[in-house]
């Protein structure tokens, strides 16, 4: 008989990838331009490791899933009320900066706090998931502070599939170079996932699961607080965007093969 | 179909007059202990992927917002401004290209300027906004929405689109929702879906409009939000209007919001007899015309979108109340045709039927026709939107004749308080041949239709080429095509795992039609030429303005989630 399991996901929002983003330097340093402004979603890096923690807590009974998000309050509340008609999930909301631009270091010390102040919470059950990466800062080191700050020395990055086999135990495979990847096997909880992109499709909105969720969502954010985070000693030399290239062309149906091939004509033209 | 919720008060979209509804429900319910202890659950059910995805820049006297909130300060609102001029300008065709009355040829030969453009020494009263606010609709949605869902007490849904009511013993019992075709038992709908929203014109259809009243006149609105370039600076505020081009019935506008940041856009009605009435190509000249380029010239799109306007005001009033539903905002028939007002008078519906349903919750009395019609549609009926609605009500019915007559029908309307108007009917939309015998022969006509069906394209860019009017010379920053409109400014999306929304009923009436309206107007290019003669609809490039579905009574039109994601339109 499968145990449950404890799995608390780390994940904030971002402004939406398909926005335009322009880096300016504000008086409290590097921030992107009318980042309060731009419509959020949640990172969808973080979005995969909630889902698949959803979908894994399905299978295994008596399994909770709690969602630990740091942002704007204002902005984690529009962003929530879709979340939550995602997949079943506790929020604890922390009211604090969301921008790429923060420290990795101070950005996971407030995460762990907050995983290690959830009551109830136990600690021999618990999957740390999170985001490999994020769509707003590319670090990749924030879960595995947080995992470190939580004393969990178990760890996996690149996580694509992870699998419980009979005896409990859980396989993972995590991303290597060439499109291969490395498998693992834990024996047991705590361990620490930071999840690439899964298998799992975003699941459609369910306003029974919305319902369901919006009773403990609604009052963790009006619970939410404010949570400084430090950026002391932190020093942006240089802020820079792609070089962007616009030639839109629109084209249905056409094979994989076929895009690649004009990908590799385009960059050789180059 | 899954087991029904059951809640207290269902809303229907999230735009200015459900924002009205659930700021004054939500104000009440913290002011007063014994409101909130009864704690009604209220859902707002949005298509959008946020709260804030209302589509225009707009200005407004805000006389109703300021009345739910008089500490209104719009610098606590991003691209929110005082206005601070206003302007009317007659706009001269640069090129000869668009289709003028003989009137209006003698008035352009009267205008010798740069600009190419006379501003108005005058503007009717009726038409100032001088004490209101340049707005972004999606920046104070989202203002709007924080107070409310801060209060913890209401809920707005974004991404979840009601696609019809649940109807019993003659009365509305709840809503069903899209996708999982869930059912939400409620006491009271609020229906605020819009002009066309799938609920209200499916309670037109089942309860009929009262006599007299119809949906006739429409207009899509379509805009941009342009960061203007280094060194062009606007005073916040400042306001703009503008008709004479691109074509003699498109009236254009440009505000000025704070940080050099503008919203400039069209409105091309339905009284536009052309049966190629092309939002975006239309807008690309606009901006460019050389009193606008002035401004706009070297800036950047920031944010676009479109959407339909119910412009029958007051006479397309529908079924205020009925057992279990009322109706607000745009789709309730609120907006002032004369002013051209729509935000502050949907928001005031919403704070009157927000009123009457606190009225008679206090009273413990239940939604019905006869309850809501006491304690809503009376309120209504004694303020200033319905007073000043009946004096605008026939105010725009000159334009069926052409645009003097309906200048001069408006300016009768408002000078005597509504006693005086234009008389007009609607005229049938011109086909091809009619419209463009004077400039292009029949046989190079056919021959466009037949080349752009073959390229699945729309034909509006070459009959309007053949016509004079200049090619767009792209940028990539402003002038950009309209694909790229909808990736830069728009961010359409359309959920995966959704049925089409828009479809064709009939295919041989679609195969028989040689206008295509629905190709010409679509705001996103989602419609396009297909073999079969039916029409292709991509629903990943809908901005779900509901163009199509006024243009052409063969389209059928449901609700779904997506659309535009865009917070600044």
């Amino acid at each position: 008989m499968s145990q449950p399991f404890h799995i608390v996901v780390c994940g904030s929002i971002v402004p939406d990838p398909l926005q335009m983003l322009e880096p300016v330097t504000g008086a409290a340093g590097p921030a992107l331009k009318n980042e309060m402004m731009l419509p959020a979603v949640l990172d969808p890096w973080a979005a995969h490791a909630l889902f698949e923690a959803a979908h894994l807590a399905a299978k295994h009974a008596g399994s909770k899933v709690w969602l630990v998000s740091l942002g704007p309050k204002a902005k984690l509340q529009q962003v929530m009320l879709t979340v939550a008609q995602k997949v079943p999930f506790e929020l604890v909301a922390l009211d604090g900066p969301a921008s790429g631009f923060c420290d990795s270091l101070a950005t996971a010390q407030v995460l762990a706090d907050a995983v290690a102040g959830i009551p109830a919470l136990n600690r021999d059950r618990l999957l740390l998931f999170g985001g490999w990466e994020s769509a707003s800062r590319g670090a990749g080191s924030t879960m595995q502070i947080v995992a470190e700050r939580l004393g969990i020395s178990e760890q996996f990055q690149g996580v694509d599939q992870l699998t419980v086999r009979e005896d409990g135990s859980m396989e993972i495979l995590e991303r290597v170079e060439g499109g291969r990847h490395l498998v693992s096997v834990c024996s047991a909880p705590p361990a620490a996932f930071g999840w690439a992109t899964g298998h799992l499709p975003e699941p459609r909105n369910n306003p029974q699961v919305g319902m369901t969720n919006m009773k403990t969502i609604m009052p963790a954010l009006q619970r939410a607080k404010a949570s400084a985070v430090a950026a002391d000693g932190l020093r942006f030399a240089a802020v820079n965007v792609p070089k962007l290239q616009r030639q839109t062309r629109v084209v249905k149906d056409m094979p994989p093969e076929e895009i690649a091939r004009e990908l590799v004509a385009w960059i050789r033209e180059k | 179909m899954s087991e029904a919720l059951e809640i207290d008060i269902a809303c229907i979209g999230f735009g200015p007059a459900t924002a009205g509804f659930l700021y004054t429900l939500n104000r009440a319910m913290q002011a007063d202990a014994e409101l909130a202890a009864a704690a009604p659950m209220v859902v707002c059910y949005e298509r959008a992927d946020d709260i804030a995805f209302g589509v225009s820049g707009m200005v407004t006297r805000a006389r109703g917002i300021r009345a739910s909130i008089p500490d209104l300060d719009p610098a606590s609102i991003p691209m929110a401004a005082r206005v601070a001029s206003e302007r009317v300008v007659y706009l001269k065709d640069p090129f000869g290209a668009s289709r003028r009355s003989a009137a209006l040829k003698m008035a352009d030969l009267a205008i010798h300027n740069d600009l190419l453009a006379a501003e108005l020494p005058y503007i009717p009263p009726f038409l100032h906004k001088s004490d209101g606010f340049v707005l972004s609709m999606g920046q104070f949605l989202q203002f709007v929405g924080g107070e409310i869902m801060g209060g913890g007490m209401l809920q707005i849904w974004p991404a979840c689109a009601v696609t019809e009511a649940l109807i019993e013993d003659g009365g509305v019992c709840g809503v069903r929702l899209g996708g999982q075709g869930m059912d939400v038992r409620a006491r009271l709908v609020v229906v605020g879906d819009g002009p066309v929203g799938a609920v209200g014109r499916q309670l037109d259809t089942v309860f009929g409009m009262p006599e007299g009243h119809h949906y006739r006149e429409w207009a899509v609105g379509m805009k941009m939000v342009v960061d203007l370039a280094d060194g062009v600076d606007l005073e916040p505020g400042t306001v703009i209007h503008t008709f004479g081009f691109p074509e003699p019935e498109i009236f254009g506008f440009l505000y000025a919001h704070p940080d050099r940041v503008v919203t400039a856009g069209i409105f091309v009605p339905s009284w536009m007899r052309s049966p190629v009435r092309t939002s975006y190509r239309y807008l690309q000249h606009f901006i460019q015309h050389p009193y606008l380029w002035r401004y706009l010239q070297g800036g950047r799109l920031r944010a676009w979108g479109a959407k339909s306007l119910q412009e029958s005001g007051q006479r397309g009033e529908p079924k205020l109340v009925g057992n279990g539903y009322a109706r607000i905002g745009e789709g309730s028939g609120s907006t002032n045709v004369l002013t051209g007002s729509g935000v502050d008078e949907a928001w005031t519906t919403g704070t009157q039927l927000a009123e009457g349903v606190i009225e008679l919750l206090r009273e413990g009395a239940p939604f019905t026709r006869e309850n809501l019609d006491r304690a809503y549609v009376s309120r209504r009926r004694a303020s200033w939107v319905e007073e000043e609605g009946r004096v605008a009500a026939k105010s725009r019915d000159g334009f069926h004749h052409g645009v003097l007559p309906g200048l001069l029908g408006m300016a009768l309307s408002g000078l005597t308080a509504g006693r005086v108007s234009m008389p007009g009917e609607p005229q049938p939309l011109m086909d091809l041949h009619s419209y463009y015998r004077e400039r292009i022969p029949a046989a190079e006509i056919d021959r466009i239709v037949s080349e752009c069906g073959r390229r699945g394209a729309p034909c509006h860019d070459a009959l309007m080429d053949h016509c004079g009017w200049p090619p767009i010379a792209y940028d990539g920053q402003l002038l950009v095509s309209h694909q790229d409109a909808l990736l830069m400014g728009g961010k359409v999306q359309g959920a995966a795992g959704y049925e089409d929304h828009v479809s064709f009923r009939d295919a041989s009436r679609c195969a028989a039609c040689s206008a295509r309206v629905c190709i010409e107007i679509c705001s996103g290019q989602a419609i396009t030429p297909a073999p079969s003669g039916v029409p292709a609809f991509d629903r990943e490039k809908c901005v779900h303005c509901g163009a199509c579905l006024w243009n052409c009574t063969n389209v059928s039109f449901q609700a779904a989630p997506g659309g535009l994601h865009s917070t600044e339109n």
